[in-house]
């Protein structure tokens, strides 16, 4: 047996279980194709945020003379913003290889394949620097992750140049003047949000209804009222007929409602959605169930096939990096025989865009339709003392209640730093919260926060400051 | 540092009282030491050291009652050395030896703890701290559950919407059933204290609520009224047992052994039982439960309450080990020595109150035992032996049936049963 575990793939899942089983004694390897810290750290969460923060600061000098300042004609250098998101990647990668050394993890560098084996799959390792090598281990964890759907025979594949993932819109060479972002989600949201602030035309064409579909739809329509403030433009109830490159650009048809429209830009973005990588592992032959490109897993993240596991995106949605080391915290866990913590902790999400948005539990219509009679409470940032002082009044705070028994069941914000706040519901929630504790906490003043007090409460009747 | 929880005596106990500690803070234990008491509902336990170490503290005070199953109850420090792989306890400075007299008798746990507002979360008791989620403790008060009778799947058991959002008030835990159900019917009855119904205070004397008292108080409540019973009386000739019990006894007489006109009743229920089977029976949703063995209860009075000890397989025993057993038994329960499995369950219940001299009477049913037969004084009586007026010893018995599993005709026919062996005890060989 050459080890307890082997991790397949070192995202935010994969290395974060390795971590987990080096602390609970387990002999650990963690094998990756690319880098340390996978899309989250290299091409994903991280980066962005590099991005997006540079672009929040720019959109913040045009406003300047809201705060009594004023600067000479603001612009912006491109090459050192995407150079500035690279460099923060690339230090966050070689924290976690200190982390690898320091929990003594094995780190293979190379593509896994699975093959039969006991107690656990064998795994076998096309090595970078050359060479085959198999490990057994008792417990094979797949933290393989997943990549950007592509619609090939609609045009909408990434070719590097004109059309986009979010791989390639990270690093341009030059900003665009004009993008097509395809599908409204957190991933195609934040990238009309970096590339508005930087002051190209930005049109994002969304199939459903609304945009941040997976949102309440209170924040949906705020969202896009906001955006639209700052210049984006949304195609809604739109289906993408074709996309085509044109020697200018791109040309993307649409039909909306039976009319369609031919959109025009320089460059397009693909996010209509992510698919699990599943693929080359050998998993058919193992008999691993596989659906929609996502391996099916029960609650610790067994597949079925001795000894073999799997987490995060790969074990399917909400395909969030939080959600991948809550699971492989979880499951190694289990593997050493430990009681689970929570199986049901709710998994906020947040989309980093300018209002940001953030949620926990669920959405008033969800709640509704899962027949629970809520209560609902509401608080805008305007009337936030902290707010205006920091001219950031955009958004509010939705709580929903259950009308029985006063849990805690979803929380909803949009606004300045709201991704920053959330986790008080998440942790009001994972304790199971009613509103009596939420009301009986004291926030601290002044603050945006004081916002979520006060939403708790105008689902009570008892607001305070509206 | 270790801390010692307070064992489960039986897979159904819940809370017990730590009656007597028999070490203090400082003394050095070492792995199987009897350091503490615990009494439960019926009997007084020891409990022993597992690891070694050094009383650090002990963390519930002597006489405090409804500890709760693996609370801590002391801690120990580390032992002498590194933690060594549970010494077999060769030296160690043994704990004084329990002074004798000093009785564990639990001290009414007077100091009335400051009680949480809300039913659901207070747990009377010791005031033990129960860990729920506030959203389980509010699920929990608008259903009326009691949290105590809850186990908690949370991270350190602590109680989650989850354990109390299917649990339904009065559903009784499975492990636990008869244990844990009367407290909480007994919170939804109203009680009228005596001064409601005209009893001054000051013109009597309380004697709290021991854990004997509380058990047989719900217990029989319980049975009382949700078991329909009905009794069915019958009068016994004795004196050939009576004579039959005289030759027996002057056969073991060598032995050592008395056999008690008891004991031969007891070994011809267990023969009735199997005579008539049915009558053996035990009422559940799923079904009625046949047994297959006939482990016959004999209600034991003690003081401050009454247990009742089983002689198991009762119907595959000789008179002498009967003798035998139920003398250690009742000798074991008055000293409450008994082992919880020795007073656990049974199939059928037979209470005695003849030496008193009481005629006949009829018991409340041991659930979830199908009948309890009671026994009478044996009395010479005129008896009519066809037109002739004679003179017998009878015994009157009557057995109370559970309606739900022993129907009129067959109690009747295991009483018919029962009289054919006692009046003729050679019956019982064959």
């Amino acid at each position: 047996m050459d080890f307890d575990v082997i991790i397949v793939g070192a995202g935010p899942g994969g290395y974060v279980a390795a971590i987990r089983a080096s602390q609970l004694g387990l002999k650990t390897a963690i094998v990756e194709r690319e880098a340390l810290g996978g899309v989250c750290l290299n091409w994903g969460c991280i980066p962005t945020k590099a991005l997006l923060k540079s672009g929040e600061v720019y959109e913040q000098l045009h406003h300047l003379a809201d705060y009594g300042l004023a600067a000479d004609k603001p612009r912006f250098d491109f090459a050192k913003v995407v150079e500035r998101s690279r460099k923060v990647a690339g230090q966050l990668n070689s924290g976690v290889g200190f982390l690898m050394r320091k929990h003594k993890i094995e780190v293979i560098e190379g593509t896994a394949r699975l093959e039969k084996g006991t107690p656990a799959p064998k795994v076998v390792i096309a090595q970078k620097r050359g060479g085959e090598r198999t490990l057994q281990a008792k417990h094979v964890i797949l933290a393989t992750g997943a990549r950007a759907r592509t619609l090939p025979q609609i045009g909408l594949e990434p070719d590097g140049d004109r059309v986009w993932s979010y791989r390639e819109a990270m690093v341009p060479k030059a900003a665009p003047k004009s993008l097509i972002v395809i599908g409204s989600g957190a991933i195609g949201i934040e990238f009309a949000s970096f590339y508005r602030a930087l002051g190209a035309e930005v049109m994002v064409v969304e199939a459903l209804s609304r945009i941040l579909p997976v949102e309440d739809e209170e924040v949906s329509t705020a969202a896009r009222k906001a955006f639209e403030r700052r210049g984006l433009k949304f195609r809604i109830g739109a289906t993408v007929k074709k996309l085509t490159k044109s020697k200018t650009g791109v040309v993307v048809e649409i039909e909306t409602g039976g009319k369609t429209e031919a959109l025009e830009a320089e460059r397009a973005i693909v996010a209509v959605g992510i698919v699990g990588n599943v693929e080359d592992l050998g998993l058919e032959a193992l008999g691993v169930k596989i659906e929609k490109t996502h391996v099916i897993t029960d609650a610790h993240g067994a597949t079925g096939v001795p000894g073999l596991y799997a987490i995060g995106d790969v074990a399917g949605p909400p395909w969030l990096a939080h959600k991948a080391s809550h699971e492989g915290v979880h499951c190694v866990e289990h593997i050493a025989g430990q009681p689970p913590k929570n199986l049901n902790a709710p998994i906020p999400g947040c989309t980093y865009a300018n209002p940001q948005i953030a949620s926990v539990g669920l959405t008033e219509a969800a709640a509704k339709a899962a027949g629970r009679k809520v209560k609902v409470g509401r608080f805008a940032f305007r009337a936030n003392g902290k707010a205006i002082a920091a001219g950031e009044t955009e958004g509010f705070v939705k709580t929903l209640f259950d009308a029985e028994t006063g849990a805690l069941v979803g929380a909803h914000m949009i606004g300045a730093e709201v991704t920053e706040m959330i986790q008080g519901y998440a942790l009001a929630m994972t304790l199971e919260a009613t509103e009596a504790e939420l009301h009986a906490t004291v926030f601290p003043h002044p603050t945006m926060s004081e916002a979520m007090h006060e939403s708790a409460l105008d689902a009570y009747g008892l607001v305070l400051h509206a | 540092m270790t801390d010692i929880l307070m064992p489960a005596l039986s897979p159904t106990m819940e809370e017990g009282t730590l009656a007597k500690w028999l070490v203090k803070k400082g003394d050095t234990v070492a792995a199987g030491d009897v350091i503490a008491e615990i009494e439960t509902d019926k009997a007084t336990m020891e409990v022993e050291a597992v690891d070694e170490g050094v009383v650090e503290e002990i963390l519930v005070e002597a006489g405090t009652e409804g500890v709760k199953v693996n609370a801590p109850i002391a801690r120990l420090s580390g032992g002498t050395e590194a933690k060594a792989p549970e010494p077999k306890a060769a030296e160690k400075a043994a704990p004084e030896p329990a002074p004798s007299k000093a009785e564990a008798k639990s001290e009414p746990a007077a100091k009335a703890e400051p009680a949480p507002a809300k039913v659901a979360s207070a747990k009377s008791g010791a005031g033990e701290r129960i860990f729920a989620s506030p959203l389980a403790r509010r699920i929990a008060e608008q259903k009326g559950l009691d949290l105590s009778t809850l186990t908690g799947s949370g991270p350190h058991g602590r109680i989650i919407e989850r354990d109390v959002k299917d649990a339904k008030p009065g559903a009784k835990p499975a492990a636990t059933a008869a244990a844990a159900s009367t407290e909480r019917r007994g919170e939804t009855r109203p009680v009228q204290s005596l001064q409601q119904m005209g009893i001054p205070e000051g013109s009597y004397d309380l004697i709290p609520l021991d854990g004997m008292r509380k058990t047989v108080a719900r217990r029989m409540t319980d049975s009382f009224r949700d078991v329909p019973h009905f009794p069915l009386t019958i009068d016994l000739e004795i004196d050939r047992l009576l004579e039959a019990r005289g030759r027996i006894n002057k056969m073991l007489e060598k032995d050592g052994v008395k056999v008690s006109v008891n004991d031969i009743i007891l070994k011809a229920c267990a023969v009735a039982l199997k005579r008539v089977p049915e009558a053996n029976a035990s009422y559940s949703p799923e079904g009625v439960a046949l047994h297959h063995h006939a482990d016959i209860a004999m209600a034991v009075a003690v003081e401050g309450g009454l247990i009742t000890p089983i002689i198991r397989k009762c119907e595959t025993k000789g008179l002498a080990q009967i003798a035998a057993e139920t003398k250690d038994l009742a000798e074991r329960a008055r000293t409450r020595k008994l082992k919880p499995e020795e007073f656990q369950g049974g199939t059928f219940s037979v209470s005695n109150l003849g030496m008193f001299g009481i005629k006949s009477f009829g018991s409340i049913i041991n659930e979830p035992q199908g009948a309890i037969l009671s026994v009478g004084a044996g009395t010479k009586q005129p008896v009519v032996r066809g037109d002739q007026l004679a003179i017998a010893t009878v015994m009157s018995v009557t057995m109370t049936c559970d309606h739900r599993v022993v129907d009129g005709a067959t109690g009747a026919r295991w009483l018919e049963a029962f009289k054919a062996l006692i009046e003729e005890p050679l019956a019982m060989m064959v």
